[in-house]
């Protein structure tokens, strides 16, 4: 895959750097406001995940085109511990920000396609992407 | 996400009316539009949206810095939207449990529904009310074949869904002892090997069997910890508490179960209950169980079944009407 660009997260400041760089690509794909502030919380979960529990990886961005439509494909990489039982994950309620709504199910509802990929000792991937409307 | 469409042209001819009047009438419109906003699953970030876009349009010089303020505002709204969106997927989760377990509720009423038996000998009144929707209580009538009546209370400690669950358990195992006549005593040690053997530990049952033979009018019963239930003595009018020692059911699976015998006088009572009868709570204190003797005394000229009715309203609104463990009690009077 060719990446525009990727943001490598080792410290929680870097989870400010990848929002920073999502941000901009929206604008420049021509999301609007929410949109962009969507994509940005988006990334932050991603990231933060990332920052929490494999220690270090990376937030890809790539601009996306088909025939009548414009988007960003975000792809959150690492090598971490990867995540046992995806499923269970993606139950409202699980994340131990309990009820704050936020977490991978947040980021599947921030988004317009999600997929995880993750093996145990392995590390995961989470790609997301948003289209413009 | 953006599927819903907020009406952006309604909101800021509302924005503007109230701007322009700051009347009342803005302020109620604009409380229909928020109700009707919940309705159609709409976010507070998309109201803060289209606040802002209606605003721009309104006034297409608002000051940099307060434009710069209202996206600030926006994105801290993101996760509100967020919260929003998981409290209303989890409600639907919850309504459909809901439906599962009053499902699940009438499956149960059906598979522990027992007949009241009709004997000259014997006035008989039930009455049985779960606390939540499903029943931790049981009981069950059993006719054998020389005539005598078998009278089953049982109680699992617990309430909701895992009592119930354990009730059932009980039930299929009740239905296949024989038809012949069993003692009292011997049932109890039979279901304790059952219970012993099937229910987690952690789970207790008690249970009390009465026989009761039309031809002497005795009235045998054996008792695994269950609540004491009372005699009634018609020739005395008074009640004492029907005594029997027993280990709850399922901790021992060699316990053996002692056997008692009341004679009943004509106009005699006996009536079996379980907890949620005597924990009866008002305020926080727990009703006197000289309490139930009392109301049961108050309406002895009724039917056994309208005692057993009545005790359960004078309770049920004694806890304003809203019980806190299942209610169970049986009233049996000798008639002739
Ligand atoms: N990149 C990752 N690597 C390993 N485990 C992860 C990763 N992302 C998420 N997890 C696991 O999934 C759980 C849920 O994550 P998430 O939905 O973001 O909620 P939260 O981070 O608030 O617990 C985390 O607690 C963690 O155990
Ligand atoms: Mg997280």
């Amino acid at each position: 895959m060719d990446f525009q660009s990727c943001v490598n997260i080792k410290k929680e400041w870097d989870i400010v750097g990848a929002r920073q760089l999502g941000r901009d690509i929206s604008k420049k794909i021509g999301f609007g406001t929410v949109d962009q502030a969507r994509i940005a919380t988006a990334i932050s979960e991603l990231a933060r995940n990332i920052y929490l529990y494999a220690g270090t990886g990376k937030v890809c961005f790539e601009t996306i085109e088909n025939l009548n439509e414009k988007g960003l494909r975000i792809i959150a990489i690492d090598e971490g511990p990867g995540i046992r039982d995806v499923t269970q994950v993606m139950e409202d309620g699980f994340s131990t920000s309990g009820g704050l709504g936020a977490g991978l199910p947040g980021v599947k509802r921030l988004m317009d396609e999600f997929d995880v990929i993750s093996r145990q000792g392995e590390g995961t991937e989470v790609n997301v992407v948003k289209w413009l409307r | 996400m953006s599927t819903l469409k907020l009406d952006l042209e309604s909101y800021k001819d509302l924005l503007k009316q109230y701007i322009e009047t700051q009347n009342e009438q803005a302020l109620y419109r604009a409380e229909q539009f928020s109700k009707h906003s919940i309705q159609q699953n709409i976010t507070p970030d998309e109201i803060i949206n289209v606040h802002i876009e209606a605003l721009l349009e309104l006034y297409p010089d608002i000051p940099s810095n307060i434009q710069s303020s209202l996206n600030f505002l926006l994105e801290t709204m993101i996760s509100y939207g967020l919260a929003y969106q998981e409290y209303q997927a989890l409600r639907e989760k919850q309504l459909e449990l809901q439906s599962e377990i009053s499902v699940a509720a009438n499956m149960q009423q059906t598979l522990l529904s027992t007949t009241k038996p009709e004997m000259s000998e014997l006035d008989v009144g039930a009455i049985s009310t779960p606390a939540k929707q499903m029943n931790g209580d049981y009981y069950h009538f059993v006719k054998d074949q020389e005539g005598s009546l078998g009278i089953a209370v049982a109680d699992v400690i617990g309430k909701g869904v895992p009592a119930a669950l354990c009730m059932s358990m009980i039930k299929y195992s009740m239905d296949s002892f024989p038809d012949s006549r069993m003692e009292p005593s011997v049932i109890l040690e039979g279901m304790n090997r059952v219970v012993e053997r099937n229910v987690d530990p952690s789970m207790f049952v008690t249970m009390f069997y009465g026989l009761y033979d039309p031809d002497t009018h005795e009235f045998n019963y054996s008792s695994a910890g269950h609540e004491p239930g009372f005699y009634y003595s018609a020739k005395n009018d008074s009640f004492h508490d029907i005594e029997a020692e027993g280990l709850v059911l399922g901790v021992d699976r060699s316990v053996k179960y002692e056997q008692y015998t009341q004679h009943l006088d004509v106009g005699d009572m006996v009536v079996l209950l379980t907890d949620g009868v005597t924990e009866c709570r008002t305020g926080d204190r727990f009703i006197e169980r000289d309490e139930i003797s009392d109301v049961i005394h108050q309406y002895k000229h009724l039917s056994a079944q309208e005692i057993t009715e009545q005790v359960y309203r004078h309770f049920e609104r004694l806890q304003d009407f809203q019980l806190r463990d299942d209610f169970t009690m049986i009233i049996l009077r000798r008639e002739v």
